[in-house]
């Protein structure tokens, strides 16, 4: 895309008066200023300087959203017709910054203190302890672990999506009545779908698949051994999110070019030729991005671990969300809680950027 | 006529294999129908059955147990029981109404905020700072990286000290938050297929950027916002960390309450099966009726 100069060109001959210019900075300046006095006022009121101030800081927000929408309006008073362009993006724009890195930063600063919110002394700056504890947290490390199998176990999801795609894609009848099956389990929430399938489905003592195993004189176990519980949550956060790379793939197949699938059948190609050589290599594009969004997905999994196995066995199943969860539910450790999230986080961005540059790379390079 | 033709060695070959192939297909789509569809109708069977039936494994209606309304009555909803007032109906109503509001203002609210910036990323040229357009696009997209868990604590202390825990406000910004990205990646992919020169001969007519904008460019968007709107409603009203995280009696949604069941000890299966289903059900008749839209809204930005 071109990214100098508008797409839209307007011309405009904008007169803004100077009493307009001061009038829209002295807007945003002067909300400024009110929100900055009122915390500063606010933090001496909790820190017991002065005896006078509000029960909570949500009048700090109030004076804050009143600063971002003086900010917003100014944009039109002082830059005109250039700035009614800035609003498109504006509002989107503060809403992130605001909710993300204003908590970020608050988040680094808590990840180097010792805060846990049952102890009643507040946050305590402990330099680098949290990080040595870390260190030496065998079951973070197992976390990480795991996240690794869980993200290989995305392969095989994509295998079967791409399968379920092609089947949608062939000559059926029903094919809406199909479609909206297949997308069904998409739209259950991990919860209930944790309940459905985790813990009555699979029930050990009364679960209609543990009776068809006992039917079959095998005695059935689902969660009491880590590698039958690892493959049990993959083959449910599966059941739910493989429709989501499945219609992902039959869009990408609807938008093949009729023409080349035709060439191929009159050179005589047979159906597994064609799928090899023209199908799959057209379709790369799609499954890529198909790929990578269900892999970042995939990095967020914790709702059916949290309730169905809680990490259990001995933390087989743990991803490193519901590790954390369990740290704060059960020991209100905000501190070091705090710390493995944004090492998390680091070690998914430096994750998805080589996972990005590799894919642009491999794309890229002549076939 | 065309039997003469079939009676031919290489046709009826090629007949046969037509046959095998079709069979393959449609055992492949049964198989998985059964798979997607069995949880399905084994929760919402379950519902109605006694603790017998369960054991027993049964699972036809009508045919090899009776159902009876005694799951859903322990949610307060059943014909015998909904002319009273009952406790536990209330509750089971407020979660449902929490996550109605909540999911739905979030999406609203997301695609508000989306489109506007899609729409100006798309047709403008932006300098924050350094950042041109397509540092803005990434830094809206790369908020999808971001996992919940970074977030969540710094935003239970954040709420803790601005009172926002455990109100439906609190749950509702963090939802725009999460599916904004999604949202922007959705309608940005909608406005570049938009013809430019639909907004130009707008500004010719007289209108301004704004009103093109409105007048113009929303009804023709509006199939993709919709699209946009109905895969952010259902990611919100799924959502679970964040409110497991911060709420507590109040602003509890669905999906908290079903976890919160599971978790006492001897479940009551056909309770737990009623308020499943329940919490599954809106989203079930969504996808029937919305099918379309919620496909095309994922489908959206797979194929440039």
């Amino acid at each position: 895309m071109n990214t100098d100069g508008d797409l839209l060109h307007t011309v405009t001959a904008d007169n803004i008066s100077d009493a307009r210019k001061r009038l829209g900075k002295t807007m945003v300046w002067g909300s400024a200023l009110l929100c900055a006095s009122m915390a500063v006022l606010q933090a001496a009121y909790q820190a017991e300087h002065i005896s006078i101030g509000f029960e909570t800081w949500r009048p700090i927000l109030y004076a804050y959203m009143l600063w971002a929408t003086a900010l917003c309006l100014a944009q039109v008073i002082v830059n005109g017709e250039k700035g009614k362009r800035t609003l498109f993006v504006l509002p989107a724009a503060l809403f992130v910054v605001s909710l993300v890195i204003f908590p970020l930063l608050f988040a680094l600063y808590i990840s180097f203190t010792d805060w846990n919110l049952a102890s009643p002394n507040g946050p305590q700056p402990n330099g680098f302890d949290n990080l040595y504890q870390m260190w030496n947290d065998s079951f973070y490390w197992n976390a990480l672990k795991n996240m690794v199998y869980y993200v290989l176990a995305v392969s095989v999801e994509y295998v079967l999506a791409f399968a379920l795609a092609l089947l949608l894609n062939a000559q059926i009848r029903a094919r809406k009545f199909f479609r909206v099956v297949f997308l069904l389990p998409l739209m259950l929430s991990p919860v209930a779908v944790s309940w459905m399938i985790g813990k009555s489905m699979f029930e050990v003592r009364f679960g209609p698949v543990s009776r068809l195993i006992r039917e079959f004189g095998g005695e059935p176990t689902f969660f009491g051994n880590p590698e039958i519980a690892r493959f049990m949550i993959m083959a449910m956060d599966a059941w739910t999110f493989i429709p989501f790379m499945m219609i992902m793939l039959l869009a990408g197949l609807q938008a093949l070019p009729r023409e080349v699938l035709e060439a191929s059948k009159v050179d005589g190609a047979s159906g597994w030729q064609s799928f090899k050589e023209i199908v799959f290599p057209l379709m790369l594009p799609v499954s890529v991005t198909a790929v990578v969004i269900r892999i970042i997905f995939k990095l967020k999994l914790a709702d059916v671990i949290i309730n169905v196995t809680s990490g259990g066995p001995g933390g087989a199943t743990d991803s490193v969300t519901s590790f954390i969860f369990r740290e704060y539910r059960d020991r209100s450790n905000v501190g070091y809680g705090t710390l493995l999230a944004m090492v998390y986080l680091v070690l998914i961005v430096i994750f998805v950027t080589l996972l990005l540059k590799l894919v642009s790379r491999w794309m890229e390079r002549p076939a | 006529m065309t039997a003469i033709f079939k009676e031919h060695e290489s046709d009826r070959r090629v007949t046969s294999k037509w046959w095998a192939s079709r069979i393959a297909i449609y055992t492949a789509l049964f198989i998985w129908m059964i798979v997607c569809l069995f949880p399905i109708l084994w929760t919402i069977t379950t519902s109605f059955k006694l603790a017998p039936d369960v054991m027993k494994g049964n699972l036809i209606p009508w045919w090899d147990f009776t159902p009876r309304w005694k799951g859903w009555e322990s949610i307060g909803i059943s014909p015998r029981l909904i002319g009273e007032v009952s406790t536990v109906r209330e509750e089971f109503l407020k979660r449902f109404w929490n996550s109605t509001i909540i999911s739905i203002s979030a999406a609203l609210l997301a695609v508000l905020l989306g489109s506007l910036a899609a729409y100006g990323l798309s047709r403008f040229s932006y300098r924050f700072g350094f950042m041109k357009n397509s540092d803005i696009s990434f830094f809206f997209l790369s908020q999808m990286i971001l996992p919940p868990v970074v977030l969540a604590l710094p935003f239970l202390i954040l709420y803790k000290s601005l009172g926002l825990l455990d109100s439906r406000i609190g749950l509702i910004l963090l939802y725009t938050l999460m599916v904004l990205p999604i949202v922007i990646w959705i309608m940005r992919d909608q406005f570049h297929g938009i013809p430019i020169e639909l907004e130009e001969a707008a500004l010719v007519d007289g209108l301004g950027i704004w009103g093109a904008f409105m007048q113009i460019v929303l009804p023709i968007a509006l199939p993709g916002m919709v699209a946009a709107f109905i895969l952010s409603l259902v990611l919100c009203w799924n959502e679970y960390f964040f409110a497991a995280l911060l709420t507590s009696s109040n602003a509890s949604t669905l999906p908290v309450m079903v976890a919160s069941q599971t978790g006492s000890q001897g479940i009551n299966w056909w309770s737990m099966a009623a308020l499943s289903s329940a919490a599954i059900l809106p989203l079930v008749i969504v996808a029937i009726f919305l099918e379309k839209y919620i496909i095309k809204g994922m489908a959206a930005g797979a194929v440039k």
